[in-house]
Order: C-alpha cells, then sequence, then structure tokens
C-alpha cells in the first residue's frame, strides 16, 4: 500500500531534500534519494502503540483507510481516508513538532464511490502547529475537521472515522477484534531487489458500521474495512514509476493484499495471505501472477480497471472488476483509487489503487 | 491615384521645407503635450498596477478576512480551531519593518503567509503552485519574496539577504514578479518571529466561496469579518490621482495651443498653394486625404517622441512619487517604471487625437476653400476677429456654468468641472479683454507713431492671441497651485510644531516591553511626564478611521491645535463623554462641533458629543481622540501603541540613547521630536516635488507656444513694417517698438493671470482640497511669488522675441523694400 506516499510527495516535489539531485525518480519522486532520514532495516521489532504514531525521522508515511459498504437497499459503496505525513528535510521529533519550524507536511485525501458516482477531496496542512497530526494515546490522526481517533479504550480496535467533501460526508464505526497484520518479515516489507522498502502493517479485520451522506441524502451502511499503516525513507527504485496494489476481503473470511512495482526491466510483487483467524503468510515475487484485462480511458489515460489475479500455489485464480471505473483521484498527484468485487475460484470486495498511468 | 497623391503630398511638404521652424513648433507642441500627458498617466497607471496587485494579491477587492473586533493580533491556536471545525482559513500576519540599507533605514511592509492553506483564487496561491520554490519558501532557511521592481530599485541580487535596523537578517531574496512592489513577503513562522509576535495572527483569510455568504462564526471563536483593506487605498488615494490627471490634461490642452497655433498658420500660408493644386485638377478629396495624411505622419512623430520622453519623465518623478504615496498613504507603489503595450499605444492614441483637434479646422477650411478665389493673406485675421467675439460668448457661457458649479456643484469630479470651466472661460475672454484694453490706449493716443502702435498691437493680437491664452493658462496654473502648496507648506509647519509636542516618542516592540520602558521612564529624573497612547484601527461610518485614546495631561489642551471646540472640551473626553474628530473625519460624516456620535465597540456602542474638531493635515484617514480609560475599557486588551515623554531638554540626546541601548531597541523606535518632525517635512516636500516640476513644465510649454507664435508671425510683421521704414523709421526703432508692444501684450496677460490664479487657487484649496483631502486651508497670499512668475514670464517673452526682433534688425533695406513694393 506504500502507492498512497506518494501524494504527499506530489505536492511538494521530493527534490525538497538539500542533498537530493533535481527532477524525479519513481513515480512522484519517491524514488529520491533519502539522505539524512533514517533507514528502513530488517530486524526492527515495531512496538504499539507508539509505532501508530508519527515517525518524523522517516520521510513519508501514512494511515489509509478503505472500507467497501452496503447501505439498507443493497446497494454497494467505497469508502476512502487517507492521512499522509512527508518530511521536507530530517528533523528530530522535537523539531517536529516546533511549530511553524516544523518541516513536517500532512495531507489527506477522502473519496466516497458508488457504481454511479465518485467524489474525492484533499487537504493540506502544516506540522507542529496542532492543525494535522497523530497523537499516541489515546489514538488520533486529523487533519482539520477529517479525523480517525479511537474511542475510549485507546487502541486501535475500536476506531471512528470522519471526513467531508464537497458533495459527501461520512461517519463510520470500525471494530475489530483480531491482532493486527505484519507485511513481509515482521513488518519489514521490501519493495524492490535493492534497498528499498518499508515498514508495513494492516488491520484488515475491521467491521464498520455508519452513514454516508452523498447530495445532502443519508445512508446508513454497514460492511468490512482495512487500516494500512506504512512509514519509509525510500519506498522505490528509481525505475520504478508506479504500481497496483489490492486489498482483498475474500468471503471466506480470508485477507489477501497484492502489491506489483512496476519497474523498467521487471516488476517487484509482493504480498500476504491472511487466514481469517489473523495467521498470515508473505508471498514472493514469483508466487502470484499478475494479468490486467481491459483498459478504459479516464481522465485522458489507459487505466486497467479489469484484472486477472492467480496464485497457483493457494489454488487461487480470480477476475475482478471495479464497481465504478471512474473511481479517479484528480488530486495535485493523480492516481486510480476505488472499490472492487471480484469472482473465480474466489469471491468477494475489496480495493484497487493504480499509479504511474 | 496613389502617384497624384504623391505629388500633392510632395507639394504641402515643401511647405516646410521652406518654414522649418515651423514645422518644427508643430512637433515640439505635440512632442510636450504628449509627454507631459503620457507621463502623468505613466505615474497613475504604475499606481494603480500596484494597488492592482496588492488587490488580487488574495483574490478578488472584496476579500472576506476575519479579524479580531478591535483589529488587534490575535492567538494562532483560533486558526486551529476554525480549521478543526472544517472553517477554510488561512493565517496572515503584517507588520512593518526597519530595513537596514546603504543610504539609511527604509520601512518596508513584512506580510507572513501560510502557502498551504491560502485560498486558491489569488495571484499569490497560483504563484506558489511551482512546488520546488514553495519548498524552499517553506524550509529553513526559507526565503524573503520580493516584487521584481523592488528587486531592482533596492539593486538586490538573488540570494542577498536583507538586514533589519537591529541587525536581524532575514531569508534570502527571491524576485517574484506580480507581487505588490514594497512587500516583504516570508512564510508566516519567520513573521512571527521578526516582529516578534511568536504564536498570533492578525488575520485570517478565508475561501471566496465560503466567504461570499459571511457564514455566522462557531462559538467561542472572538473574531469578526471584515474586508481586506486593499480597497481603501484606492479610495483614499483616488483624489490624489485625480489631482494629477488634471495637472497632465492641463499640460495637454496648453500644448495642443501651440499646435493649433503652427497648423491654422500653415493652413493659411498653403491656401495659394492649394488654390493651384485644386485649379490643376486635384480632386478636393485627395487634397484633404493628403492633409489628413501629413497630419497624421506629423502626430506620429510627435506622439512618439512625446511618448519616449513621457516615459523618461515618468521615471524621473516615479521615485518622489512612490515616496510620498508611501508617506501620505502608507501605500506601496514600484518605484521602477515598468509598463505595459497598453500604454505606449493609448499614449499614442491620444497625441494622434490631440492633433486632430488641433489641426482639424485647418483641414475643414481647406475643404470650404473656393478654388478660383484670390489668395487673401489677411482673411484669417478676420475671421478671428469675429471670431474673437464668439469666443468671448462662450468664454461667458463657460463663467455662468463655472458660477453655477460653486453654488450647486458638489464631490470632486464637480470641483475639477469648476476649475476647467473657469481657466478656460477666462482663456477664451482673454483676447476680448486685451483688444478692449488697446483700443482703450488706442483712443489715448495723440501722436501718429503711438496711434499706429495701439492699432498695429490690435492687428497682432489675432495672430498671438493663442500663444497669450496659453500664457495665461500657464501663469493662473503657477499662481494658484504655487498659493495652494506655499500656503499648505505654511499651514503645516505651524501645525506640526504644535501637534508634536512632546521631546520623544517610543513605538515599543511588545506590550511586556511597553510596560518596561514606562517602568524605567519613571526611575530617570530628566523625565517630566509620560503620555502613553493606545490605538484602535477601524471604520467609523464606512471610512478607514484611528480611534487614539489618551490621557488626561494639561499638556494636550495647551498644545493641541483645534479648529473650534466646546468650552470644556478636554474635560469632556477625559470623562469619556466627549470625542475630539479631525477635520476630515467631520466632512466625511457631516459632523460639526456639537453633534453626538456614535461608536461601535466590541463591548456594545459608546455613544459620544463632538467636543471639537482639530486640524490633521497629511492624514488620509480620519482620526478620532477619546478618554484612554473609557478606550481600555471598552476594547479589553489593547497594547500601547506609542509613548510620548515630556524631558528636561538638556537631556532629551542622552535619554534616547540610552533608552535604544538598554532596550535594545532600533532607531525607528525611539524618536525625538526634531527627527519627526524633519520627516514630516520630508514626506510634505516629496508630495508638491511632483506637482511642481509638472507645474514648471507647463510653464515651459507656454513659453514654447509664445515663441511659435512670433516666428510665425516675424515673416509676415516685415511686410507691416516696411511702410514704417519707407516713411524713415531705423530698422532698430523697428524692432524697438515691436518688443514693446510684445512686452505691453504680455505684460496685460500677466497681470490678467493673477486673478484668475487666485480663483484657481481659491478653487483648489477651498474646493478640491476640502473634497479631495477633507481640510481647508487658511488663506495666504504671496505676492513675491506672483511678482517671480511674471518677471519669469516677461523674460520668456523677451527671449521669444529675440531672434524674431533680430531678424527685423538685421534685414537690409532691400528686403524691406522688396516687401513693401510686393505687398503694396
Amino acid at each position: 500500500m506504500m502507492p498512497r506516499v506518494i501524494l504527499a510527495m506530489l505536492v511538494l516535489a521530493v527534490t525538497a531534500c538539500d542533498n537530493a539531485p533535481p527532477g524525479q525518480s519513481g513515480f512522484a519522486g519517491l524514488g529520491g534519494e533519502a539522505a539524512g532520514f533514517a533507514k528502513v532495516t530488517p530486524g526492527r521489532e515495531l512496538v504499539f502503540p507508539q509505532d501508530h504514531g508519527a515517525h518524523p525521522d522517516y520521510r513519508i508515511e501514512w494511515w489509509y483507510v478503505t472500507a467497501n459498504l452496503t447501505d439498507q437497499t443493497g446497494k454497494q459503496w467505497g469508502v476512502q481516508w487517507t492521512l499522509f505525513r512527508q518530511a521536507l528535510s530530517p528533523q528530530t521529533a522535537e523539531a517536529a513538532a516546533d511549530g511553524w519550524a516544523s518541516a513536517q507536511v500532512w495531507l489527506g485525501h477522502s473519496a466516497v464511490t458508488h457504481a454511479q458516482g465518485h467524489r474525492h477531496a484533499d487537504r493540506l496542512a502544516r506540522g507542529g502547529i496542532g492543525q494535522a497530526g497523530v497523537k499516541v494515546e489515546p489514538f488520533e490522526a486529523w487533519i482539520d475537521d477529517w479525523s480517525l481517533r479511537a474511542d475510549a479504550s485507546g487502541n486501535l480496535d475500536r476506531l471512528a472515522v470522519s471526513a467531508a467533501g464537497e458533495g459527501y460526508r461520512y461517519q463510520l464505526e470500525l471494530t475489530s477484534s483480531r491482532p493486527l497484520v505484519q507485511h513481509g518479515e515482521q513488518g519489514f516489507s521490501r519493495k524492490s531487489t535493492g534497498e528499498q522498502a518499508s515498514y508495513y502493517y494492516s488491520q484488515p479485520f475491521f467491521e464498520v458500521s455508519g452513514q454516508v451522506e452523498w447530495q445532502g441524502e443519508s445512508y446508513k451502511v454497514q460492511g468490512q474495512a482495512w487500516l494500512d499503516r506504512e512509514w519509509s525513507s525510500q519506498p522505490l527504485a528509481a525505475d520504478q514509476q508506479g504500481w497496483d496494489w489490492f486489498s482483498l476481503h475474500l468471503d471466506s473470511g480470508a485477507k489477501l493484499m497484492l502489491f506489483r512495482l512496476r519497474g523498467d526491466q521487471q516488476h517487484y510483487q509482493s504480498g500476504s495471505w491472511i487466514d481469517p483467524d489473523g495467521v498470515s503468510r508473505s508471498l514472493p515475487t514469483e508466487a502470484i501472477k499478475f494479468e490486467p484485462l481491459d483498459s478504459i480511458k479516464v481522465a485522458g489515460r489507459h487505466v486497467p480497471t479489469r484484472w486477472r489475479l492467480a496464485i497457483p500455489s493457494e489454488q487461487f485464480e480470480i477476475t475482478t472488476q471495479a464497481l465504478n471505473e471512474q473511481a479517479w483521484m484528480g488530486t495535485a498527484i493523480p492516481y486510480w483509487e476505488g472499490p472492487i468485487q471480484f469472482s473465480g475460484s474466489h469471491t468477494g470486495s475489496g480495493y484497487l489503487e493504480m499509479t504511474g498511468y | 491615384m496613389t502617384g497624384q497623391l504623391g505629388w500633392v503630398l510632395r507639394a504641402l511638404f515643401s511647405h516646410w521645407r521652406r518654414h522649418p521652424l515651423q514645422g518644427m513648433c508643430l512637433v515640439v507642441g505635440l512632442w510636450l503635450a504628449t509627454a507631459l500627458w503620457t507621463g502623468v498617466q505613466a505615474l497613475n497607471s504604475q499606481a494603480r498596477d500596484s494597488y492592482d496587485r496588492a488587490a488580487q494579491l488574495f483574490g478578488g477587492s472584496a476579500q472576506g478576512v476575519l479579524v479580531s473586533p478591535g483589529g488587534q493580533l490575535f492567538e494562532q491556536q483560533l486558526y486551529i480551531s476554525l480549521r478543526r471545525q472544517g472553517w477554510p482559513v488561512s493565517p496572515l500576519l503584517e507588520g512593518q519593518v526597519a530595513i537596514a540599507l546603504a543610504d539609511g533605514e527604509r520601512r518596508m511592509g513584512l506580510m507572513g503567509v501560510e502557502p498551504l492553506s491560502l485560498p486558491k483564487q489569488g495571484n499569490l496561491s497560483s504563484s506558489m503552485a511551482a512546488s520546488e520554490s514553495l519548498v524552499r519558501f517553506l524550509l529553513s532557511p526559507g526565503r524573503t519574496w520580493v516584487a521584481t521592481e523592488t528587486f531592482i530599485e533596492l539593486e538586490l541580487s538573488a540570494g542577498d539577504a536583507l538586514q533589519l535596523a537591529d541587525g536581524r537578517t532575514l531569508p534570502p531574496i527571491e524576485a517574484r514578479p506580480g507581487l505588490p512592489p514594497g512587500m516583504l513577503l516570508v512564510d508566516i513562522g519567520i513573521a512571527q518571529n521578526l516582529l516578534d509576535q511568536p504564536g498570533r495572527l492578525s488575520q485570517l483569510l478565508v475561501d471566496h466561496d465560503f466567504a461570499a455568504d459571511r457564514p455566522q462564526l462557531p462559538d467561542g471563536v472572538k473574531l469578526v469579518w471584515d474586508a481586506r483593506s486593499e480597497d481603501d487605498l484606492q479610495r483614499l488615494t483616488d483624489s490624489f490621482h485625480l489631482n494629477l490627471t488634471a495637472l497632465g490634461l492641463l499640460a495637454f490642452v496648453v500644448g495642443l495651443f501651440i499646435v493649433h497655433a503652427a497648423a491654422g498658420l500653415a493652413m493659411e500660408q498653403r491656401r495659394g498653394l492649394m488654390q493651384t493644386l485644386r485649379a490643376c485638377g486635384t480632386s478636393l478629396s485627395l487634397l484633404v486625404a493628403a492633409l489628413l495624411l501629413e497630419l497624421l505622419m506629423l502626430a506620429l512623430i510627435g506622439g512618439s517622441l512625446g511618448v519616449l520622453s513621457g516615459f523618461a519623465l515618468a521615471s524621473l518623478l516615479i521615485g518622489d512619487l512612490a515616496a510620498s504615496l508611501r508617506g501620505l498613504y502608507g501605500a506601496q507603489v514600484a518605484g521602477h517604471l515598468s509598463l505595459d503595450a497598453g500604454w505606449w499605444v493609448a499614449g499614442l492614441v491620444m497625441s494622434l487625437g490631440g492633433t486632430l483637434i488641433a489641426g482639424g479646422s485647418s483641414v475643414v477650411k481647406a475643404m470650404r476653400l473656393p478654388v478660383l478665389a484670390w489668395a487673401r493673406p489677411q482673411a484669417w485675421r478676420d475671421a478671428q476677429k469675429r471670431s474673437t467675439r464668439r469666443l468671448a460668448l462662450l468664454a461667458l457661457v463657460l463663467l455662468v456654468s463655472a458660477a453655477g458649479l460653486v453654488v450647486w456643484g458638489s464631490g470632486l469630479p464637480a470641483g475639477f468641472a469648476l476649475l476647467a470651466a473657469m481657466l478656460l472661460g477666462s482663456a477664451w475672454l482673454l483676447p476680448l479683454v486685451l483688444q478692449t484694453l488697446l483700443r482703450l490706449g488706442q483712443m489715448l493716443a495723440r501722436r501718429p507713431l503711438a496711434q499706429w502702435f495701439w492699432a498695429d498691437s490690435q492687428q497682432q493680437l489675432s495672430g498671438l492671441s493663442l500663444a497669450l491664452m496659453a500664457l495665461l493658462l500657464a501663469l493662473a496654473a503657477n499662481i494658484g497651485v504655487g498659493s495652494m502648496t506655499e500656503g499648505f507648506r505654511l499651514t503645516f509647519t505651524g501645525w506640526l510644531d504644535q501637534r508634536l509636542a512632546a521631546d520623544l516618542y517610543i513605538r515599543p516592540e511588545t506590550p511586556a516591553q511597553a510596560i518596561a520602558i514606562s517602568a524605567w521612564l519613571d526611575t530617570q529624573p530628566s523625565v517630566l511626564s509620560q503620555l502613553p497612547s493606545w490605538q484602535v484601527q477601524t471604520q467609523v461610518g464606512g471610512w478607514p478611521t484611528e480611534i487614539s485614546g489618551v490621557i488626561d495631561h494639561p499638556l494636550y489642551a495647551e498644545t493641541w491645535p483645534m479648529l473650534d471646540a466646546t468650552p470644556n472640551a478636554w474635560a469632556a473626553l477625559a470623562a469619556g463623554k466627549g470625542a475630539l474628530i479631525s477635520e476630515q473625519l467631520g466632512y466625511r460624516l457631516g459632523l460639526v462641533t456639537g453633534d453626538r456620535l456614535l461608536l461601535q465597540t466590541p463591548s456594545g456602542a459608546w455613544s459620544l458629543e463632538v467636543a471639537g474638531r482639530y486640524a490633521d493635515y497629511g492624514n488620509p484617514k480620519g482620526q478620532l481622540l477619546v478618554s484612554a480609560a473609557r478606550l481600555n475599557e471598552l476594547w479589553p486588551g489593547l497594547e500601547v501603541g506609542s509613548l510620548g515623554v515630556l524631558v528636561e531638554s538638556a537631556a532629551i540626546v542622552d535619554l534616547a540613547d540610552s533608552l535604544r541601548q538598554h532596550f535594545d531597541l532600533s532607531r525607528s523606535r525611539v524618536i525625538d521630536q526634531s527627527a519627526l518632525k524633519a520627516y514630516s517635512r520630508q514626506v510634505f516636500e516629496q508630495t508638491f516635488a511632483a506637482t511642481g516640476a509638472l507645474n514648471t513644465l507647463t510653464l515651459g510649454v507656454a513659453a514654447v507656444a509664445l515663441f511659435t507664435s512670433l516666428l510665425s508671425l516675424a515673416d509676415s510683421r516685415l511686410g507691416q513694417l516696411a511702410p514704417l521704414w519707407a516713411m524713415g523709421l531705423r530698422p532698430v526703432q523697428l524692432a524697438w517698438l515691436s518688443l514693446a508692444q510684445m512686452l505691453m501684450l504680455a505684460l496685460f496677460t500677466c497681470v490678467l493671470a493673477i486673478p484668475v490664479g487666485l480663483l484657481l487657487a481659491w478653487g483648489l484649496v477651498d474646493v478640491v482640497n476640502v473634497q479631495a483631502f477633507g481640510w481647508r486651508l487658511p488663506w495666504h497670499w504671496f505676492p513675491a511669488q506672483w511678482l517671480t512668475l511674471i518677471a519669469l514670464a516677461l523674460l520668456a517673452v523677451l527671449l521669444a522675441s529675440a531672434a524674431p526682433l533680430w531678424r527685423i534688425v538685421r534685414v537690409g533695406p532691400p528686403t524691406l523694400l522688396r516687401r513693401f513694393a510686393h505687398d503694396a
């Protein structure tokens, strides 16, 4: 789910880093050098709840919620809530909290999608002054009036998420009793055959209920949601121009995360198969087959909104279909993100994100 | 047809070859007229462009903003609180800093913005879009953005770091086109540090669409809706620019007199030629086309030269103009001239239009030209005699309208219309008045030569009347404007002496420092008294106004210069029941002493009696003096804006020095009375520098007009003088007689110019000034100034007559004989 990072940078091209060469590398500059920032290395144990908070010594970071919902008439909805953090220069935690001198920039994206419509909005804020940020205890991530916050218990098991944009507004309750899932090697998630990597964990088991308001009409919704947490300093290799990322809720109760980073010569692929009890196993590059089927034209670009995905070792082969093919996020750095449904060896719903098209 | 047009043009142009001076006069007239007009327009459009940029910075003129009720700074937490409730607001902090430059300090506006949240509608927001420069701006050490013009004016180079007067350094400079000039733009955090206001803001900008219906603020957010004040600037400076425009138009009209004179003469002298051309088969339309083409070419030459010179003139004056706008209104205007193509085109079009107006009558005459009639060189003089009467009639109509405007007119445009009608009416009446005077002289003359002298003067009058009108206009304008500026200077200086009664003026940097300074001053034996004051910037009756709270101290009653007041004005003020208002506020609101005034305060309405009015020259805003104690009750949380100190006179300099040292204050924050006076006078002088220069140039144009007319006449003079020579007068005698005639006509005109000039001065002081600035000046007479002007005018006439007279002396008897024989 790293891709999201990008967006942040987009707004503030990565060349902000004093030592970085001008010009962009990778999608939105995410492949640029990360001199002065902390490095993502294997073997670092994730510590909670501290790691739910921000890591200003790393360049980029995000808190990402996607939800597949159904209203009382059976109509399907997709909801996205994202908060990105980007450090314009390496900084200690104290400096990052020091008012306007903070080099942290926060970016929020939210969207609501159904079969006939897709609306999105973004928010941008400086760090250090309280307009946007993340608190660990009790957990709260916010930018302006958008927030993702824990209830009185203070941990990530029960969250409330809300955002609003032109013509929409939502307020959802998220609950889960299952553990967090750490991707890759105990949360160390490789992004290339080189040094590119991120720390990456998820809570894919949220049950959701709440309200979505669309054009002034209110809809009671329920369904499933997926929370991603990821941070890094250099998540992309210089030749990686974009990615395709899937988060899937299987009707069997299992969850599946798959991504593919598209390089000039070869693509880097990875994923996690998560059993209904929360036990997960990493999927290596060669275990996964991505096959884009039909492309459609959206915002002047050709984007593959139908895919065939296969993991032969798991007897898994599905075809995915977008709920709304026009789920384009026309933000400063644009990308496609929207709810999907799938069928084949398994059925279910999920979210797809595609960048760099 | 084209070939024929070429021949006709060639024939017409041969005239200019034989009379190069006449041609030159025509071009010079156009040149000067265009130069002065375009120069003034350049100054105005430069200033307007600067205001527009300021207005468009955050999008639109009526940009909705949130401010604290009393206009003070407020806590940044309010910004966060509104953002967290979904309000699309962006923080802003504005202040002034003293920049240390090689040639001293300069005060500049410092504006701190937060680029990520700026409303999308403004120019600034779009120029912030480039991400690399945005990151440089945000990230330590940040950048200082200035307008390209200011960058050039201050002779900066990219990456330079300006220093404040107190030694602190601004972020490296970056020039940005399209920013308002004279302003330093930095990140909000940097601005808070440089202005010593950590965590505080002066305004919140609000997204345009969101602000459109001024939604109600959430509970607990003690801010109020307001609009950005750039509109005020435009309003406040409007009258200043209207004054400049009027002056430019006057110079243009005076210049066109020259063109008209030269074109009319050329027409008369070519009458024979044109008849010949018509007789040879040139059609009337071809002849008219050729004449128009000729005018067009002359207009292009004169206009181009004029536009170029106008640019040069404006470049010379823009520095003074920018300084006076800054001093008077706090308006920032780029001191480095940059104009768009539209200005050049407009200048040329104006020149073409002017030429057509001034030269068009000649073309019309050509159209009525009878093909076969014998050339009658004197015909136009006869016609002009008839036209003298027509002109006088028109003049009377104008003067009557002027009188009507005095009675019924109101507003600044009416004031200028009054002046224009008065000036033009007087000018058009001039030929008739001069003719009457000359006829009177003729009736009194007994000797033949004297009778010839008066009669011949009348004959010449028709040729000179236009030039004399130009002289009258220029002289009257000089007398009028001179009386106003001198009167203002006198009044202003006296007023300043009274008004600045404290010995030292201190502007503390922070509220805490104000308290510390005050406590420290209490311990100084040389300090006699402290006079703190509190200021609130607000609007009263829609006019930008400063409310100033002063303490109860006898010094005010002793020194404050009042225009009128109730007997217990100061006691009423001290009791919080009375207010003193500035003269201009009184005019704007129609308030006089004794009226009641209702002020809106954060704690409710405050009803006050107008206990008196005082002069507040040079301040475009209104001012209101109230009791400090009551002001602080109604506007809680105000800070001491300035501190006046009365000191034993021997200790002033020492005390100022130790204050600066003790509190590490910059020079501009502790000012003694004499330095403040010097600064105010300097602003005053700058204000009238541009006016004075334009005025002098107008007089120069009139001198050229006179010179032109005399030159044109000199040729035909020979024919008129030849008979006298034939009767036995020597050429030198003839020259003296001619000179005496000229000086007499000029002297009459000068003497007539004095009452016209005084009328103009009255119009400026009592009508235009009151409408434009809101103050009336006491009347002053300056006879020495008039005499100087008259002497200058006569000297100009003398110089202008010299060359033609020299020709009269130089021509030998054969020429005179030939002319005599030929004309006879």
